[in-house]
């Protein structure tokens, strides 16, 4: 086996407010993404998902976030780098989309500057030449007229073509590895396709690994290789794709799968949201945090924090005391009412 | 039957273990950051410390604040000036007064000055205020119509600086302390009505407010149950630093001779502006009134800035 | 552009209309005014009369107000009480020193008021920051007119480091071009009478900076914290950009948006304050003037002087307005 492009190594993030208790958004996330690979993380809003890719970026705050663990990229220890170094891969190796175009990209500085400004610090383009590979990155990205599209401000364009921008940013550079945060979340349904389209495009031209952060299991369905599905700081089932649903295995993954309503079903079949909320849990130490929400319950979940086991295929890998076994899929529905599991579920269907 | 009441209350048990607080309404949760900031603590002390003054100040004083019981003391032509001593703490003023008395009685003055010329401004300015902004969100084209004309007149009152237009309102009603209120307040009216009129519009813009107009509720339960209730908060924390302003303001007015014509009521503002005359020869005279001032209007301002943290969405965790 | 210039002028008439009919009104009609100011307390009827007939008082209202208009545009504003000359050519002679005044306050507030603010955010809750915020809070607290009298009182009086009043030692016999003491030095080549005006000007303009340094100091801190958390910023960093790059393009750029309305709408306080620095340092100028004014009622100069101001902060907050069209291209029209 080749070393992974990037390897994740129970990594913790808390956040240590002034007077407040400190929050652990990130208990212990393990994960690795090879070359060329789409690996997705998934889950639900608060679970630690965008949290774990800032700290991947290094973006967050100095103050009040202490980061845990290991992060090796191409050998090389992040979160061991200094400052300038780490500024210096990103950006150029490591490049990152954001959830909301609009907010992600400065209102006062034309679209072109926006480019040319990375491939000034990266490429050590100047003028013309990067104007020129400005306007052949928007082209690239499906930005039509780039050359007038440059001295355009974001709110002069329409939202898919704000995200189209920000990815032309993105890829600017060639990195190794994109993150994609939500990348389609404020988007339409019909711009949101486009956008994974180009993604998917991208990826497998350049051979760029992927790590697609979503709470939208049909974005997963139709980009990733491998999943890891997070629930409250930890992950709590990783398979590749078709293992994952074709036998989710977590009570947890197995409630986000069925929650999604079915176009297939028969009329007045109530829908299957998982319920309760993601605040709605116990600490990792004494047991299952999600047990509170588990329609599998049971007094073993509440003995210690469980452990990732290898209950089937190679890869599959699970934590949970009482797994889902195949057979048993779909024979329990937690109807008990409760929010819908899924931010914006019906977007999916 | 046993186990499952026991799964239940170890997880209950479990869960409130990591039960966050949330759910505590915005007045309640901003009054918890309001004790807990300390600016605030520090404004609201000196508030209360200056409100008792300015209420039992009077009562307690030694002596009298008009009476010029040690005239012949002091000669100010001479730069003959008595500090502190025994029965007059703060020493004598130019004509021979109590200073610490005066001091005291001038709290009074002071507080009246601020909290009736604010009241006004806010009054006033809330009113019209409400009226544009409810005309604008919901009045139709006429009401737009209207809140644009209120509008221009507003930036005409802002246009011209607030001293000139206690200028004017003192030369219109003759001097007198009722002027230097209205004077003062009249100034605050702008402000006031801009800041409720624009916090209703983002209001009136919201999506409750479309749901609710949606429903069919009634404009004016929309207005007064909804949108007004929801802007207020900008208001009132302007109000609370409008009374530094007009602490202030009252100040500069006492001093270009446009106070109280009645000298002999001790005010903090008369009180600064006679003093400066003697400041060579007596500068404490100045220091004790502009601290009283500064350390008032200071109060205000902290405790009002507090409050827009407190208040602040943006902030709020 | 020109087209926004226009609309914002044509914008103006309501307000200075409305505004010199407010104008007229208080100067003709309220009691108070110049008729009875005039008359005095004994007055007898027949008094009344010839002195209404020769303001024209006893005219019908519009024909008065129309002859008021005409009289503004020719810019007679009548005649001071105090001094006899025009007030237009009173205001004209003292300007310059009013606008050098007011100018150097607001570089002084802008020049360290900016930096200040910024770094305060940028080092949130360090000591710098408090020594901002709470020297900001203290500024606005501190009366102006007791600020100018106590450095006057402390770097004049008893330190004699700066001059105590007026814009110009005596003797010094400078050669007037502009009126602007200090260009003029440059101009003519006369340096120590520049020097000499900006000694002159240094404990006026910093007591009259302190509300607009404050002022811009809270509001730069305030606006380069929220900045600071915008996602574009976490964009910028995102793409390894260098920190000055994100500095100025990404957090000052978008945080002096605020800061640039506010200084407009600082014009109007810091013309209130220059009657009272004025008046402290009997600086000649306008609020000098204008203190003067106030104590002898004398009314064609009060009301000049308010119409003026009027219309400075009206033209200043109108080219504020075109200055944040020029860096906000969200406002901009096409």
């Amino acid at each position: 086996m080749t070393q992974p492009l990037l390897s994740v190594d129970e990594l913790t993030v808390t956040f240590t407010g002034r007077g407040r208790r400190d929050v652990q958004a990130v208990s212990g996330v393990s994960f690795s993404v090879d070359q060329g690979q789409v690996v997705g993380l998934v889950g639900e809003s608060g679970c630690g998902k965008s949290v774990t890719s800032l700290a991947l970026m290094g973006l967050l705050p100095d103050r009040g976030v202490r980061v845990g663990g290991r992060a090796e990229y191409d050998g090389t220890d992040l979160f061991g780098l200094s400052p300038s170094r780490r500024r210096a891969l990103r950006g150029s190796q490591l490049a990152m989309i954001f959830q909301d175009p609009l907010s992600s990209l400065n209102p006062v500085v034309p679209i072109g500057v926006q480019v040319t400004e990375i491939l000034a610090r990266h490429r050590g383009m100047k003028g013309e030449a990067a104007r020129k590979e400005a306007a052949s990155l928007l082209d690239r990205v499906g930005i039509p007229d780039p050359r007038r599209r440059l001295k355009e401000y974001p709110h002069q364009l329409s939202g898919g073509m704000r995200q189209r921008a920000l990815i032309a940013m993105a890829v600017a550079c060639a990195p190794r590895l994109l993150i994609a945060d939500e990348p389609t979340t404020a988007l339409d349904v019909t711009i949101q396709a486009q956008i994974l389209e180009l993604l998917k495009e991208l990826v497998d031209q350049e051979g760029t690994a992927l790590l697609m952060i979503t709470h939208d299991l049909g974005v997963v369905a139709g980009l990733c290789d491998e999943v890891n599905v997070l629930y409250a700081g930890k992950v709590v089932e990783s398979a590749g794709r078709r293992d994952l649903f074709a036998a989710p295995t977590h009570p947890y993954t197995h409630g986000l799968l069925n929650s999604i309503p079915r176009l297939d079903a028969p009329r007045g079949e109530p829908l299957h949201p998982i319920r309760g909320s993601i605040n709605d849990n116990i600490a990792w130490a004494d047991g299952c945090a999600f047990a509170p929400r588990c329609d599998f319950y049971t007094l073993e979940c509440l003995a210690g924090t469980p452990g990732l086991s290898e209950p089937r295929a190679a890869g599959h890998q699970v934590r949970c005391v009482n797994p889902v076994l195949p057979g048993s899929a779909g024979a329990t529905g937690g109807t008990t009412g409760g929010t819908a599991g899924l931010e914006k579920t019906e977007a999916t269907s | 039957m046993s186990t499952k009441t026991e799964k239940i209350d170890r997880l209950a048990e479990l869960t409130a273990q990591t039960e966050t607080s949330s759910g505590s309404s915005l007045w309640v949760e901003a009054f918890r950051r309001l004790r807990a900031s300390k600016m605030a603590v520090i404004g609201a002390c000196i508030i209360a410390a200056f409100v008792v003054i300015a209420v039992i100040g009077p009562w307690i004083a030694p002596h009298s604040p008009i009476a010029q019981t040690w005239r012949g003391d002091v000669l100010p032509n001479q730069n003959v000036f008595v500090g502190p001593r025994g029965g007059n703490w703060l020493g004598l003023d130019h004509l021979g007064r109590d200073e610490f008395s005066r001091m005291l009685e001038g709290a009074r003055q002071t507080l009246l000055v601020g909290v009736v010329s604010t009241a006004l401004g806010f009054a006033v300015g809330a009113a019209v205020g409400v009226a544009a902004g409810a005309a604008s969100t919901l009045g139709g084209r006429a009401g737009r119509r209207f809140d644009s004309v209120v509008m221009r007149f507003i930036d005409m009152m802002l246009a011209i600086p607030s001293l000139l237009l206690a200028v004017s309102v003192a030369a219109v009603l003759g001097q007198s302390l009722t002027t230097v209120m209205i004077a003062v307040g009249v100034v605050q009216i702008p402000i006031f009505a801009r800041l409720l009129r624009g916090s209703m519009l983002a209001q009136g813009g919201s999506e409750y407010v479309l749901a609710s107009r949606a429903l069919g509720v009634r404009k004016r339960r929309i207005v007064l149950g909804h949108i007004v209730p929801n802007s207020l908060s900008p208001v009132i924390v302007q109000a609370t630093l409008s009374l530094a302003t007009a602490i202030i303001e009252a100040a500069a007015l006492s001093y270009l001779g446009l106070g109280n014509p009645d000298a002999s009521v001790p005010e903090w503002g008369v009180m600064l502006a006679q003093a400066q005359s003697y400041f060579d020869a007596a500068p404490s005279l100045a220091v004790y009134p502009a601290v009283a001032i500064i350390i008032t209007a200071l109060g205000f301002t902290l405790l009002g800035e507090a409050m827009r943290e407190a208040l602040d969405p943006k902030l709020r965790g | 552009m020109l087209r926004l210039v226009v609309r914002r002028l044509l914008q103006l008439i309501p307000t200075l209309l409305g505004l010199s009919v407010l104008l007229f009104v208080w100067l003709n009609r309220l009691p108070g005014g110049p008729a009875a100011a005039m008359l005095g307390e004994r007055a007898t009827e027949a008094d009344r009369i010839r002195i209404e007939a020769a303001l024209g008082l006893d005219q019908p209202l519009y024909v008065q107000y129309g002859r008021f208009i005409k009289r503004l545009f020719e810019l007679d504003l009548g005649t001071s009480s105090q001094t006899g000359q025009p007030v237009w050519e009173e205001f004209t002679q003292r300007f310059p020193a009013t606008v050098e005044l007011a100018l150097f306050a607001i570089l002084i507030a802008v020049a360290v008021g900016i930096p200040l603010g910024y770094f305060a955010a940028r080092r949130r809750g360090s000591w710098l920051d408090v020594a901002a915020v709470s020297g900001s809070l203290l500024g606005i607290c501190i009366p102006v007119f007791f600020l100018a009298f106590l450095l006057r009182a402390v770097f004049a009086v008893q330190l004699g480091w700066f001059p105590s009043f007026g814009r110009q030692t005596t003797g010094i016999n400078a050669t007037e071009v502009t009126g602007f003491f200090v260009l003029d030095g440059v101009l003519t080549g006369e340096w120590d009478a520049s020097w000499d005006a900006v000694m002159h000007l240094i404990l006026p303009a910093l007591a009259l900076a302190s509300i607009p340094l404050a002022t811009i100091v809270r509001m730069t801190r305030a606006s380069v914290l929220e900045v600071l958390g915008e996602d574009y910023v976490r964009t910028a960093e995102s793409k390894g950009l260098d920190r000055r790059v994100i500095r100025g393009r990404h957090v000052l750029r978008n945080a002096m948006l605020p800061v640039v309305t506010a200084v407009g709408l600082l014009t109007g306080s810091l013309l209130s304050g220059a009657v009272l620095t004025e008046s402290v340092f009997a600086f000649g100028g306008i609020g000098s003037f204008l203190r003067t004014a106030i104590d002898g009622r004398d009314y064609p100069v009060l009301v000049g002087f308010i119409l003026f101001i009027a219309l400075t902060y009206v033209i200043i907050n109108l080219l504020v307005d075109l200055a944040y069209n020029l860096i906000d291209p969200r406002v901009r029209v096409h």
